[in-house]
């Protein structure tokens, strides 16, 4: 007989027992954020005017480059390989200023976040600016929060089918113009949008609208704020970027707690009470709906429209704004030590406040110069650096280039006057929308004279060119040298182009083949 | 084994494992997400459906689209012969010259000549048409049977010494083992050796120079500049097909080798001929 402790204990559980058992899909909690005003919320309209519209109307703009270009200002023309951007044109092997620029936009990003925190994410990211529109959508049809909420829960009735119809239609309406206005990007608008409506336009353009259709209907007007909470990578990227210098949408506790729906009932009893009146007007109107008092979190993309939401209820009771605010971590933290005597004690109203009401001037709450530190100065200058070679480059570049490809085989040729010929390849590269006259030059190489292919003239040291606007030219080039001139089985000498009304040059050092010695 | 953990920030449990002090936070993933996924699994179905997929014993499902790369294949090839149609035909009835003339045409033949002398003419003419002994070099200036477009043209088309095309280049040069004594072929050959430039017996030129003139000139002249019309080579210039020291002229002299190139008319057509001249002619040796 075993005694019951001598009987070995398996380690063993039910699968699906208590205490293992757990949700592993999670329903999505609808949001109805509740309209508000205020500074950030007349801000955030003004950059959905501006980001919206350039967006909208940057394809339409026109700009004079004579007849042999495009006249569209902003054109990236994928099938013949160039992108317009009013005076600039950039040809494919250009793309390192398209490269500075995507430096440019990672160093600016560092720059905002660690000064100003997610302020990308909260007023110019694409998913931000539409799902502000759609929301003012919603909110223009359906009504405010409680009137959503009440249609939502509401039965199937013919008023909330209409306002539901009208809604997706004009969100659909959003959707096509912004897959629409898309593919003007990519050629010229005008004649697109023509095309597009006489059923003429690509296919591919058809399905880049439908897909961006699609896209913005069901990110803007569906998913909404999952899309950054899910599928977004920057909230994960910002934990590595923010320090305790940057701002960020901030509940300052240290004046907010202990909150209390019954301020005056408190301070009849001599309770000591916050600021927050536990009004939950901050979470209202979140359109990730979170609730900033539960402190800084991944889903915060710090829109700040709890502040104006906290600022008109502040201003309602009489207390001063601020108490949610942008604030630096640093300063909360110091704020925090003065309202709790350096932790000593729970958080304590009358540290906070002096006698007349008025926060103590101890405490800090935003000061400019905070965005001024090393690391953000760091950020400004690389961001300049690579502005500026950007410009140094466009300001230096070459329109006019040569690049000489020498034949592989056979590598020189033994003419019957014993002389020595080598074929080279040459490509003209006329790169503004004119087009030139290009003199090509052969420089060195003593006693040699070329023939150009298709120019039937007879031999000679240069050769006038025509070049298309905006084209290539490629031209076969016959070097020839007679025997008594050779000194080296390699010689360098140089191709030189010129276009003689604008002075501009440039050359191409290449190498003249013979046979070597003993051959 | 994983033990329940609560993470005291967020109050969601963890999934248990531990990195350095790292643990994960298990939160549910939203409903859609699983949606999502299921439809990727619905959309790999229908495209198991709509393409070809499962595998079969010799061959695989057709799909219900009826794509295949090989038709799409057949289709980018139809189509692109239609794109060089109108090249094709005008290159057909264009004379050679007229080709040559238009700028768009003799882009086009000279592309197309340049690929049949890949698949036709490289076996002996080399890659790059640079020939080897025996194989003349294209790219050079000196033509054995003339260097004009049209002469390229009907050397490409009959051949040389191509018995089965009655209108092959033809010519033979004697041999001389039979004609002349050893010591005259030897005294011609030191002539022929002053002409092309390699060192010769000083002694025997006199008498080279008279069995010359009396039996070589009529082909390769008075003056040993060669005739083109009957393909013997100017023995002057720098170029030599065949001979690259007095020993080797000597040989020649005494049993000659004589090169034949194949009629090609026959095997490409005249259209494919004018586009192989074409491109001969662009090596930058044409007259």
């Amino acid at each position: 007989m075993l005694d019951s402790s001598e009987v070995e204990r398996l380690e063993v559980s039910a699968v699906n027992s208590a205490h293992v058992r757990r949700p592993l899909y999670a329903k999505r909690v609808k949001i109805f954020p509740k309209r508000t005003e205020g500074r950030f919320r007349s801000f955030k309209w003004i950059v959905m005017a501006v980001t919206l519209g350039i967006y909208y109307l940057v394809p339409w703009l026109r700009w004079d480059r004579g007849p042999y270009a495009p006249d569209q200002a902003v054109l990236v023309d994928l099938a013949n390989r160039r992108f317009y951007f009013f005076f600039i044109e950039i040809w494919p092997q250009e793309f390192y200023f398209v490269a500075g620029l995507l430096v440019m936009a990672g160093f600016g990003l560092f720059l905002i976040t660690s000064s100003v925190g997610r302020a990308w994410c909260g007023y110019t990211c694409p998913q931000t600016v539409w799902v502000d529109l759609f929301i003012a959508v919603e909110r223009f049809v359906e009504g405010d929060r409680n009137a959503r909420m009440k249609l939502d829960q509401g039965s199937w009735t013919a008023g909330k089918i209409s306002k539901r119809v009208l809604k997706h239609t004009i969100w659909l309406l959003i959707a096509v113009a912004t897959g629409g206005a898309w593919i003007f990007y990519f050629a010229d608008a005008p004649t697109l949008f023509l095309d597009l409506f006489k059923g003429q336009a690509a296919a591919v353009a058809y399905i880049t609208v439908a897909v961006l259709t699609a896209t913005t209907y069901v990110f803007g007007g569906l998913m909404r704020e999952q899309v950054c909470t899910y599928m977004c990578p920057w909230p994960r990227i910002q934990a590595a970027m923010l320090d305790e210098n940057s701002l960020t949408v901030t509940y300052n506790d240290w004046r907010g707690e202990p909150r209390s729906r019954h301020a005056k009932k408190a301070a009849a009893t001599g309770q000591q009470v916050g600021d927050c009146v536990d009004c939950n007007a901050c979470v209202a109107v979140c359109p990730m709906g979170i609730d900033i008092r539960d402190g800084q979190q991944l889903e915060c993309i710090t829109c700040a429209l709890c502040i104006d939401a906290c600022d008109s209820v502040m201003d309602k009771v009489g207390k001063e704004r601020g108490l949610i605010s942008y604030a630096t971590l640093a300063d909360y933290n110091r704020n925090m030590a003065l309202a709790t005597a350096g932790g000593t004690q729970p958080i304590s109203p009358e540290l906070v406040y002096d006698d007349d009401k008025k926060i103590k001037p101890q405490f800090v709450h935003f000061r400019l110069r905070e965005l001024f530190r090393p690391r953000t100065l760091i950020y400004f200058a690389a961001w300049c650096a690579v502005g500026l070679f950007i410009i140094y480059g466009l300001l230096t570049r070459d329109r006019l280039e040569v690049n000489v490809l020498h034949d592989r085989n056979p590598q020189f040729v033994r003419l019957s006057d014993g002389s020595i010929r080598n074929g080279f390849t040459v490509k003209l590269l006329n790169m503004i929308p004119e087009p030139r006259t290009v003199t090509v030059t052969l420089q060195g190489l003593k006693g040699a004279q070329m023939t150009v292919v298709g120019l039937d003239l007879p031999e000679d040291r240069a050769f006038a060119v025509e070049v298309e606007p905006d084209k290539l030219k490629t031209i076969k080039v016959y070097v020839r040298q007679p025997a008594e001139n050779i000194s080296e089985p390699t010689q360098n000498f140089n191709f030189v182009v010129e276009d003689k009304s604008s002075f501009e040059t440039d050359q191409y050092t290449a190498t003249f083949e013979a046979p070597g010695a003993g051959k | 084994m994983s033990e329940k953990h609560i993470d005291e920030i967020s109050g969601v449990s963890t999934t248990g494992h531990e990195w350095d002090g790292i643990r994960e936070l298990d939160n549910p993933m939203p409903r859609w997400w699983v949606w999502t996924f299921y439809a990727t699994i619905v959309w790999a179905i229908g495209y198991t459906i709509a393409y070809p997929a499962w595998p079969l014993i010799s061959s695989a499902t057709p799909g219900l689209l009826g794509f295949s790369s090989r038709v799409e294949i057949q289709k980018e090839l139809a189509a692109a012969n239609d794109a060089k149609a109108q090249y094709v035909a005008s290159i057909g009835t264009k004379t050679i010259e007229e080709i040559q003339a238009d700028d768009t045409l003799r882009t086009f033949a000279t592309a197309a000549g340049a690929a049949a002398f890949k698949v036709n003419c490289v076996q002996c003419h080399g890659s790059g048409a640079e020939g080897s002994k025996g194989f003349p070099n294209l790219n050079d200036d000196d033509w054995l049977w003339g260097g004009k477009i049209t002469d390229i043209q009907q050397t490409i088309a009959h051949g040389i010494r191509f018995d089965a095309d009655p209108d092959t280049r033809i010519s033979e040069m004697p041999a001389f083992k039979d004609i002349l004594q050893p010591e005259q072929i030897s005294a011609v050959s030191s002539y022929a050796a002053s002409l092309m430039g390699f060192p010769a017996d000083q002694a025997k030129l006199d008498d080279g120079k008279k069995l010359f003139a009396e039996n070589c000139a009529s082909c390769h002249g008075e003056d040993g500049k060669g005739m083109t019309d009957v393909g013997a080579p100017n023995l002057t210039d720098a170029i030599s097909l065949l001979v690259h020291s007095e020993a080797d002229i000597e040989s020649q002299v005494r049993s000659p080798k004589h090169g034949v190139m194949p009629a090609w008319q026959g095997r490409l057509g005249e259209t494919t001929v004018k586009e192989l001249a074409t491109y001969v002619y662009s090596l930058g040796g044409g007259r």
